[in-house]
């Protein structure tokens, strides 16, 4: 009962990684493996400011920043470069692992002797647990709405667009290398955000934290579109907050269950390729239900 | 309005598999032209089109809209004089948007997006009025996805976006192949009475010699990567299928082999 609390919090604080996958993965079309790279990175530019005596927010502003530039490149080296998105998105995550470790000095980072943006606005009388919570809420609510309120915006259709269709989209006179660059950009922001702040709630910031969150982030987006749906990109957009509380309610259900943490990698894999496969059951499934009647 | 000099395409130049698909090609258009494009398959009708969208760089001469160069300019730049239906009903269009989403799209065509609301309320009367122009029924459906549309309804949307900011030019590329004959015949009535009551200057593409003969005021006819034919004014308006062939034959030196165009 007393997981439930720090379940939705640490849901709340991943779903912005899940939103910055679900930027890339649903609305660009494409799989951009630079999350591995800037959530650390987020994690290590908060670590490296708040040691340095930067109060939170600028910090976490810094973050964003630097998780921008992330993107920027992987974007500059799809477009400009002609690389193929995946494996930009890999070239970027290798070189961010040596950048990340400069900017941490070492792999790991202690947060506990420093303010970070829970302790420091904590409200008297509230338990840190809680002040998460809180924070998290702030964070997924001024997100969401500055996300759905961008992709309402002539530049934000122009990105939708562009994943939907680059033919139509250039025949309207986008430039869809800006567009690209953008969304990868934006999705980036919000993945070295959700790094900053899971370093800040974990206590650390450590170079190997990115391992595996693109397929957490994709395990959010797909679970949360099976349970949500996916209706209007309002709808999208709850529906990856959900689905990645849903997650880490999952994860800590087995891990109570008595599964070795070491397999949850391998558990989360397994997850996602299932729920990738899902259409393919449903055809195979249909086929042989009108094949029986 | 459109001048296109000496403009030449070969496709992976150098390779075994080396494609030479426009030599040499020349074609001035005045303003309000209707050209419709006849040729065989791989005659190079496509690459004339995509070079003047800009898809690709052509390999040498001078691609000119209303006395401006747009031979360097690259494909998004040049839509904002050029409006464009493809073969493909799926490539005009954004099937996960709204068709409201897609026509505030196409009604900024060529300018540059801004923060402001891509849709806003404001525009909704228009759009249903344009829409009610189509006859489909499409001005009751502004907050269904594209994907929705049938490929007629998309390619007669995807044609009224290319209108919706006036271009100086209107590429057709078989805008009606893909689709069934009854819809075809529909979308090709819709596209003709767009183009002459707004005198739009256009290249059509088609591979029904009737609908060439039909349709606009010139006619030419593209084989082997250069224009073998050039009929326009009264001549066009008299020509038949078998005058056609007859030219083809005196200028090509060879029988039209006629099984990738349609006679009747
Ligand atoms: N992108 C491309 N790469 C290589 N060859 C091409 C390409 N596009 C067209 N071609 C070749 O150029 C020739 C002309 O093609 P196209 O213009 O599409 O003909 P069509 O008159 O049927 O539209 C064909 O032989 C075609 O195979
Ligand atoms: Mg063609």
């Amino acid at each position: 009962m007393d997981l439930i609390i720090p379940t939705i919090s640490q849901g709340l604080l991943w779903s912005l990684l899940a939103i910055g996958v679900y930027i890339t993965f649903r609305v660009l079309d494409i799989a951009d493996l630079t999350v591995e790279g800037s959530f650390p990175l987020g994690a290590a530019t908060v670590a490296a400011c708040l040691t340095a005596g930067w109060s939170p927010v600028p910090a976490m502003i810094a973050a964003a920043f630097t998780g921008m530039l992330g993107g920027i490149i992987t974007g500059i080296l799809c477009t400009k470069l002609k690389i193929p998105a995946l494996l930009a998105g890999i070239l970027t995550m290798i070189a961010l692992y040596s950048i990340n470790l400069h900017i941490m000095g070492k792999a790991n980072i202690s947060l506990l002797q420093v303010d970070t943006v829970f302790s420091l606005y904590a409200i008297s009388g509230m338990s840190q647990a809680n002040m998460i919570l809180i924070i998290g809420l702030i964070s997924v609510v001024f997100t969401s709405v500055a996300c759905y309120l961008f992709f309402g915006t002539e530049i934000g259709a122009a990105i939708r667009a562009t994943g939907c269709n680059p033919h139509m989209i250039r025949a309207n006179g986008v430039n869809t290398d800006i567009t690209i660059i953008l969304g990868l950009l934006l999705s980036n922001a919000l993945v070295a955000l959700s790094g900053a702040l899971v370093a800040q709630s974990n206590g650390f910031a450590d170079v190997g934290m990115g391992v595996g969150t693109i397929v957490i982030g994709l395990a959010s987006v797909i679970i949360g579109e099976v349970l949500f749906g996916t209706r209007s990109f309002k709808n999208c957009l709850i529906s990856v907050i959900l689905g990645s509380i849903v997650y880490r309610a999952v994860i800590a259900i087995v891990l109570q269950m008595g599964m070795p943490p070491n397999d949850l990698k391998l558990f989360t894999a397994i997850l996602v390729a299932l729920a990738l496969a899902m259409p393919l059951f449903q055809a195979k499934l249909n086929k042989r239900k009108a094949a029986k009647n | 309005m459109l001048r296109i000099e000496n403009i030449a395409k070969t496709f992976n130049p150098g390779t075994i598999t080396e494609k030479i698909a426009l030599r040499d090609v020349s074609l001035h258009l005045a303003p309000g032209d209707f050209v419709t494009v006849i040729g065989g398959n791989g005659a190079g009708k496509s690459t004339l089109m995509n070079s003047i969208a800009g898809t690709f760089p052509v390999d040498k001469g001078k691609i000119i809209i209303d006395n401006e160069d747009i031979t360097k300019w690259p494909e998004h730049k040049r839509a904002r004089y050029i409006g464009r239906v493809f073969q493909d009903p799926m490539m005009g269009t954004a099937a996960n948007m709204q068709i409201e989403e897609n026509m505030a799209i196409a009604a900024r065509r060529g300018k540059t997006p801004t923060l402001r609301w891509s849709a806003p309320a404001a525009q909704q009367k228009f759009f249903r009025e344009q829409l009610k122009t189509l006859n489909l029924g499409l001005e009751e459906r502004l907050e269904s996805k594209v994907g929705l549309l049938s490929g007629g309804q998309r390619q007669a949307l995807t044609l009224l976006m290319a209108t919706l900011v006036e271009p100086k030019l209107l590429l057709l590329d078989e805008h009606t192949a893909a689709l069934d004959p009854k819809t075809a015949a529909q979308v090709l009535a819709i596209t003709n009475e767009i183009v002459t009551k707004r005198h739009l200057t256009t290249l059509m593409i088609t591979h029904n010699m009737k609908d060439a003969l039909a349709c606009g005021n010139r006619l030419i006819m593209l084989h082997d990567g250069k224009i073998l034919i050039d009929v326009k004014g009264e001549e066009k308006k008299s020509l038949t299928i078998k005058d056609l062939l007859a030219m083809f034959e005196k200028a090509a030196g060879s029988e039209l082999n006629s099984d990738a165009l349609l006679l009747s």
